[in-house]
């Protein structure tokens, strides 16, 4: 046919030149170079750090300066132009010296106890809430558009700021949630001041990250059970089948081609959490992931990888690279244990 | 539909009825609660900002009694220009944003609608093999671009300048993916019939295939614009100088400085960050939702 012989080479050259020139900057070759990076031992950065101020291009084997520029006028547009690529910095050879010192750091184990707890915790919570919400809504007539609308509220707000009003929301003294619990007859907890314990942090955590994510979960599963076909319904009740009968035998095996994608998503999502956190703890100083006196007490895997990277201090940026290969690993893992389990279980 | 149909006896029909009130409430109570927990940090965010504790710039927080207040009395609107007056590189991160959203924006719809045009309309050599790869790099988490990124960023003395918020952000293999699929669904004879006027490719693309994917342009466009507005990581590594940051990381460093003792003043500068993505909400409420939920977006 004359559609499929027709050849358009120069054509789409044109049209996929500025994506493509992009993505190869911020995307295909920061894979090699963060790949790279991780097996360079000692690997140091020297190139340009701040335009305006001095900086340090050439360090010595202990890791300090002694070679100091001024300005980006001083180096070459051809030596900066080289040094886009990972190698073309300092280092002692190839090795896996990262590695070794990432899994190597009890703060690793830590972040990545704390990063699987939240995942398994969050995850579960949300999506079953976020399936009998959806259910639920699908089922009624009246006010169906007001609470699906209230239901999508958190979606459109701004992680940060929330985060913070969830900070303050359970504030030691005279928090609202502390406040109920008092009234009750209670006594409150210290959720997130100095010396608050991991529970009490991660129970915000959870709550936070329930509240954010349920209402992507909710629209996905909503729109999916509005896509099954009425008649296994009708059919169902001219059988006589009981509510819990329809649910666990029509809703769920038809619904599960979008269970199986919100729970891999949402698994994902989960596995790279970070705002989230720092939101709520941002009362501590910028970036911190606990109370005060331990903020690296619910630090997540990418929160590791954030603190370790730093382009001036050497060693630091290979270190943040090592764990963010582990990250990418751990994420294939999953979704590939995933998409197995779904191929066994998800009924299309 | 009518319940009659299905009962012959009136005892066991009353009975079904009973039943299906009950299950009503249970239904009702259930999102209502749900609905509850939602708007509560809303509620109290909006609570706490109105709340008096005096002019924020010298104000030492509220009162025990004043913070428990479940409505604010007396309510003080005064906050909200108080904040401005604290922090006054307020304004130049609203004006940031609103500048990073607005052309990382038009960059995404460029690049986005080429690139879907090439992959949907044109025959080229290793397209498939292409398009794959680009598929493949959506499993990338964004973490590992980062080093590598920040390096080339710093290398050309981009820091602290708008181009390193916008370039990263041009192009978004999703989006590429999301548009394809529309752009593949419009019908061979309309391209057909555009050969037979004498139309070139890109005629074709301005003339048809853009007016017919413009839902599906305008939902990418919305999404790309509130993407700037929740953008905190790149920013806070790439733009520190006190006068390029994005809003969310003004707030952040505002909540930790100027606002640290006075509640009512952090949570008014959150509401501030947050109203214009509630606006957009109100206005674009349609295209945001099935947008999401076609696209399958995380947030």
């Amino acid at each position: 046919m004359m559609l499929e012989d027709k050849k358009d080479g120069w054509k789409a050259l044109i049209a996929l030149a500025p994506a493509l020139l992009i993505l190869i900057i911020f995307t295909f070759l920061p894979i090699i170079n963060t790949t790279i990076t991780a097996f360079l031992d000692n690997w140091c950065y020297s190139g340009l750090v701040n335009a305006t101020e001095k900086v340090c291009t050439e360090y010595n084997s202990a890791g300090t300066c002694i070679l100091w520029e001024s300005p980006k006028a001083t180096v070459s547009i051809i030596s900066r132009l080289t040094k886009i690529f990972a190698f073309r910095h300092s280092f002692n050879g190839f090795g896996v010296q990262s590695f070794v010192a990432v899994l190597s750091d009890t703060y690793f184990w830590n972040a990545l106890k704390n990063t699987f707890l939240m995942v398994f915790i969050s995850v579960p919570v949300t999506v079953v809430l976020g399936l009998l919400v959806a259910v639920a809504l699908n089922s009624i007539k009246k006010l169906q558009g007001f609470f699906q609308t209230v239901f999508f509220l958190p979606y459109v707000t701004n992680t940060i700021a929330l985060g913070m009003v969830f900070q303050i929301m359970f504030t030691n003294d005279n928090g609202l949630i502390n406040n109920i619990i008092e009234s009750l007859g209670g006594v409150g907890v210290n959720w997130i001041g100095v010396g608050s314990s991991y529970w009490a942090g991660m129970f915000v955590i959870t709550m936070y990250t329930v509240w954010n994510g349920l209402a992507f979960k909710i629209l996905v599963l909503l729109s999916g059970l509005q896509g099954i076909d009425k008649q296994y319904y009708q059919a169902a009740q001219i059988d006589g089948a009981s509510k819990s009968k329809t649910f666990f035998k029509i809703t769920v095996p038809l619904l599960s081609p979008m269970i199986a994608y919100i729970v891999i998503t949402s698994f994902i999502g989960a596995f790279k959490a970070y705002t989230s956190i720092i939101s709520v703890y941002s009362y501590v100083g910028n970036d911190a992931m606990g109370p005060s006196g331990n903020p690296q007490m619910l630090e997540t895997v990418v929160g590791y990888i954030y603190r370790h990277l730093n382009l001036t201090t050497p060693g630091e940026v290979p270190i943040s690279a090592a764990a963010s290969l582990i990250l990418l690993l751990i994420i294939l893992l999953f979704t590939l244990i995933q998409l197995w389990v779904s191929k066994k279980k998800v009924h299309y | 539909m009518n319940d009659n149909l299905y009962f012959s006896d009136p005892s066991e029909m009353k009975r079904y009825k009973i039943k299906s009130i009950c299950f009503n409430i249970l239904k009702y109570g259930f999102l209502s609660l749900v609905g509850l927990f939602i708007i509560i940090p809303f509620y109290w965010m909006i609570n706490t900002s109105l709340k008096d504790g005096g002019n924020l710039a010298t104000s030492q927080g509220l009162t025990e009694a004043i913070t428990k207040q479940f409505f604010p009395s007396p309510i003080r609107f005064a906050n909200y220009v108080e904040v401005f007056q604290v922090s006054t590189n307020f304004v130049r991160y609203f004006l940031n944003t609103l500048l990073v959203s607005v052309c990382t924006t038009a960059l995404v719809i460029v690049t986005t609608v080429l690139a879907a045009f090439a992959f949907s309309r044109l025959n080229f050599k290793g397209r498939d093999t292409l398009f794959t790869i680009l598929l493949m790099t959506m499993m990338i988490p964004g973490e590992m671009l980062v080093t590598s990124n920040y390096m080339i960023v710093s290398n050309f003395g981009m820091t602290n300048t708008y181009w390193a918020l916008i370039f990263p952000f041009a192009v978004s293999t999703f989006y590429i993916f999301f548009l394809r699929q529309t752009f593949r669904q419009i019908p061979n004879e309309l391209y057909l019939a555009a050969k037979v006027d004498g139309k070139s490719d890109f005629a074709y693309l301005w003339k048809v295939m853009i007016p017919i994917g413009k839902p599906a342009i305008i939902t990418i466009a919305i999404l790309s614009s509130m993407g700037a507005w929740n953008s905190y990581i790149w920013p806070n590594l790439v733009c520190s100088a006190a006068d390029m940051k994005l809003v969310t990381n003004g707030l952040m460093s505002v909540f930790t400085s100027q606002f640290g003792s006075a509640p009512q003043g952090q949570v008014a500068a959150s509401f501030l960050v947050t109203l214009p993505l509630l606006i957009m909400f109100i206005f674009f409420r349609k295209q945001i939702m099935s947008g999401v939920s076609r696209s399958g977006i995380k947030g």
